[in-house]
């Protein structure tokens, strides 16, 4: 189906979205907006729901939000592009790589 | 018309929290701490174990805030701890990579940094192998199930299991002694007795960055804990391709340039060094080998292993060997070829750029836990990536949720130029002077300038006391925690006797103007625009090579964006309004390094700085610049480099001061 996004929209800020999260898990407690350094997200106008990651260019990556947050793989970071690395597999010489980590 | 004014007239979403420019909280204390990180969360807890009402101050989330908020994995320095090799007095004296810091306050951290540690435990830090994990280790001393780091046999650096937790165990300790905390407060400026540049410390304004509130707070005693200034030379999170400059964003240099302000002395203000420009934080997926991958078997894209040797030029035949020191070797300290002889670690062959020319290794190299002992690897993919600060999730649970497997994966080093390899770490250098291109500087890990202090940890105005990074050459977390402990029982001890001044509601009213100005304006600059118009300034005029005509245009360019972008700068919400107030300060830290640097008049060699105009290398000049504002004029001084040194005993001194 052709999805024709149009929205009168600025560039997305990079890294785009530092931490993504899992809205049939998350439980918009906002502890991870409260833990966080940077004050990167802000609360969800919508009560219940994720926070809105606002400010996703000044994330520092320390990971806070993600080791604080109360529900297991509610949340996670997301490694940006340009500081993602490989790694071999010794015995067979395969290369893998972090991948897309966006959360459905 | 500008598209986030646009969208936000359109839209019908309001700001998240309640905005409150018009609302003001007032506070009495006797001891106001400003930064909530390590050195000020254990300023915090001593003050009020001691009887002080303590108010502290963060502008970020006292929680996790800090350099070593999100964890530490090493507690360098230990020197008092049962069974340490060598004594305070000795490790004074030992030779030191950085000729520019003061002997007093590393005397304190090194006299502290193992009782700080033991005062963690107490709040319920977890620093020793209790479950016995690693029983036998080369690493662990099996009595007191301590894990020593990097040098196994005279044991100053002790892993820390629990480490990730250490803010959290500090926050729950300053909760349990009722110490009143805000978070998201951004101090604005220090308030004087009768608002006179130069007088005596009573307080403090601030602003909610949540929500715009304002806050004067009256105290007897201040102490300053934040961080130091950084992103000077660069800013932005989307530059360099394997990322870029990425240091605390809010690190501005809050503190130094409040004190400034106020009429105190600040030093060595123009210590910088040329930096990685920012492979640093990539650096934590496959390096920061000084420490945390320390001591990692490193191998080439064939698989080939690159042999380490030790500062004689011995090669390391076993993986022990590169913990163990050279032959009449009493410490080691620190990784790479420039460190002192002294404390040098092994580290990888000098030689390896040669060899990665010739083609004898090939590029890119791999981290090669496989083939360590099971303890080392055990403890580095583990005890040490998972308590190190910006390697628990960003690296360790990244890597473990995309399927990385240590017992058979090799996890690959930035691919950077020969030349870095194993200059100032002991493998790929990530932190290698050079690699950010010229002009690109840094105060990062390294002993900054900053505060003048007395062996009471006082700055010299009365009532103001300064612990941590940004307090003249104290760098990493032992000596902030150490610091801050031994700062807040000295202005405690002043407190006690001393009298409470008002604030003065002049200054108070024309602060208040001051920083609600940017949100009190409809349009104009974006706080990004001005910072990297000042990190431009920085790169151009206060770069490797400098010279009084380059540097004099320097604060005049700094000063005209002060007057005009600055002064037309908009802040759209709270949150906007502290970074906008995070590049006042780093316009202000640009400005006293400027003038710090015109007043040196020699090249150094040791900062990486040529002064085009005095080409003499001055480092052994024997003493410290300082500089500070009497009325509006800037004063210069001196410093020699034992004016601490009280009849050449530091224990004399540190036993008088300590008030233990």
């Amino acid at each position: 189906m052709l999805m024709g996004n149009a929205y009168f929209l600025p560039s997305p800020a990079a890294p785009n979205e530092c931490v993504t999260f899992d809205e049939s898990k998350c439980i918009g407690c906002n502890i991870c907006v409260d833990v966080c350094r940077c004050d990167v997200m802000l609360p969800n106008p919508q009560c219940g729901k994720p926070p809105i990651v606002t400010y996703p260019d000044e994330c520092w990556f320390c990971g806070a939000c993600v080791s604080d947050c109360p529900i297991e793989g509610a949340n996670r970071l997301n490694h940006p592009i340009n500081q993602r690395i490989t790694w071999k597999r010794k015995a067979t010489g395969e290369i893998f790589r972090v991948k897309y980590c966006y959360m459905k | 018309m500008e598209y986030r004014k646009y969208i936000a007239d359109k839209l019908p979403m309001k700001w998240p929290y309640p905005i409150a420019y018009d609302k003001e909280t007032r506070e009495n204390c006797d001891v106001l701490i400003i930064g909530g990180g390590l050195a000020g969360a254990f300023a915090a807890i001593t003050a009020a174990k001691r009887g002080a009402r303590v108010v502290v101050l963060d502008k970020g989330a006292i929680v996790r805030s800090g350099a070593a908020g999100v964890g530490i994995d090493h507690w360098g320095g230990v020197h008092t701890a049962p069974g340490s090799k060598y004594a305070p007095d000795e490790v004074i004296r030992a030779p030191s990579r950085d000729n520019y810091a003061p002997g007093h306050t590393k005397y304190i951290a090194i006299k502290e940094a193992y009782d700080a540690l033991l005062e963690l435990e107490e709040y319920g830090l977890k620093i020793r192998d209790e479950d016995d994990e690693f029983l036998g280790a080369p690493f662990r001393d099996d009595e007191t199930k301590l894990m020593f780091a990097y040098d196994y046999e005279s044991k100053h650096t002790i892993r820390i299991p629990g480490g990730e937790q250490i803010k959290v165990v500090l926050y729950n300790q300053m909760k349990r002694l009722g110490i009143k905390m805000y978070d998201r407060v951004h101090t604005t400026s220090l308030l004087t007795k009768d608002a006179a540049r130069g007088a005596r410390v009573v307080g403090a304004t601030g602003v909610n960055i949540r929500t715009g509130e304002f806050y004067v707070m009256s105290a007897k005693t201040t102490i300053l804990s934040t961080g130091c200034p950084l992103r000077l030379w660069e800013f932005a999170t989307e530059l360099v391709g394997s990322n870029a400059h990425h240091d605390d964003p809010n690190c501005a240099g809050d503190g130094n340039v409040l004190a400034w302000r106020a009429g105190a002395q600040l030093m060595m203000m123009d210590k910088s060094h040329s930096s990685s420009g920012g492979r640093r934080y990539p650096a934590y997926m496959t390096a920061n080998a000084d420490n945390t991958w320390r001591p990692c078997t490193i191998v080439d894209a064939d698989g080939k292993e690159i042999p380490w040797q030790n500062r004689d030029g011995v090669i390391c035949e076993t993986f022990d060997d590169r913990n163990k020191l050279a032959s009449g070797q009493k410490m080691m300290a620190s990784g790479g070829q420039r460190s002192p002889y002294e404390l040098r670690t092994p580290t990888i062959i000098y030689d390896l750029k040669e060899r990665i020319e010739s083609g004898e290794y090939k590029l890119p190299f791999y981290a090669d836990m496989t083939q360590m002992p099971d303890d080392e690897r055990r403890v580095l993919f583990g005890v040490m990536l998972g308590n190190e600060g910006k390697t628990r999730v960003p690296v360790l649970e990244t890597l473990q949720n995309a399927g990385f497997d240590p017992e058979q994966d090799m996890l690959q080093a930035n691919v950077l130029p020969p030349q870095y390899m194993g200059t100032d770490e002991p493998w790929w250098d990530v932190k290698s002077p050079g690699i950010g291109g010229h002009n690109i500087r840094d105060t990062a890990f390294i002993g900054y300038g900053g505060l003048v202090v007395d062996w009471n940890m006082r700055c010299s105005l009365e009532g103001l006391y300064a612990a941590g990074n940004q307090v003249a050459g104290v760098t990493g977390a032992p000596s902030a925690a150490a610091t801050g402990r031994y700062a807040a029982r000295n202005a405690v001890e002043y407190a006690k006797t001393a009298e409470q001044f008002p604030v003065s509601e002049a200054q108070v009213a024309y602060e208040k103007q001051r920083v609600l100005s940017f949100v009190n304006r409809d349009k104009g600059y974006g706080w990004k625009e001005v910072q990297l118009g000042l990190c431009r300034i920085m790169q151009d005029y206060c770069g490797d090579y400098r010279s009084k005509e380059v540097m004099e245009m320097g604060l005049w360019w700094l000063n005209s964006i002060r007057e005009n972008e600055l002064a037309n700068t908009v802040a759209s919400n709270p949150h906007d309004l502290g970074k906008v107030l995070d590049v006042d300060t780093r316009l202000a830290i640009g400005e006293i390094m400027l003038h710090q640097s015109l007043s040196r008049e020699f090249s150094s060699k040791s900062m990486g700085v040529v002064r085009l105009d005095f080409p003499k290398d001055g480092d052994d000049c024997g003493y410290y610049q300082t500089l500070n504002l009497k009325g509006d004029e800037i004063e210069v001084g001196k410093l020699p480099f034992n004016y601490w040194l009280e009849n050449g005993d530091y224990n004399e001194a540190y036993e008088k001061n300590c008030c233990l």
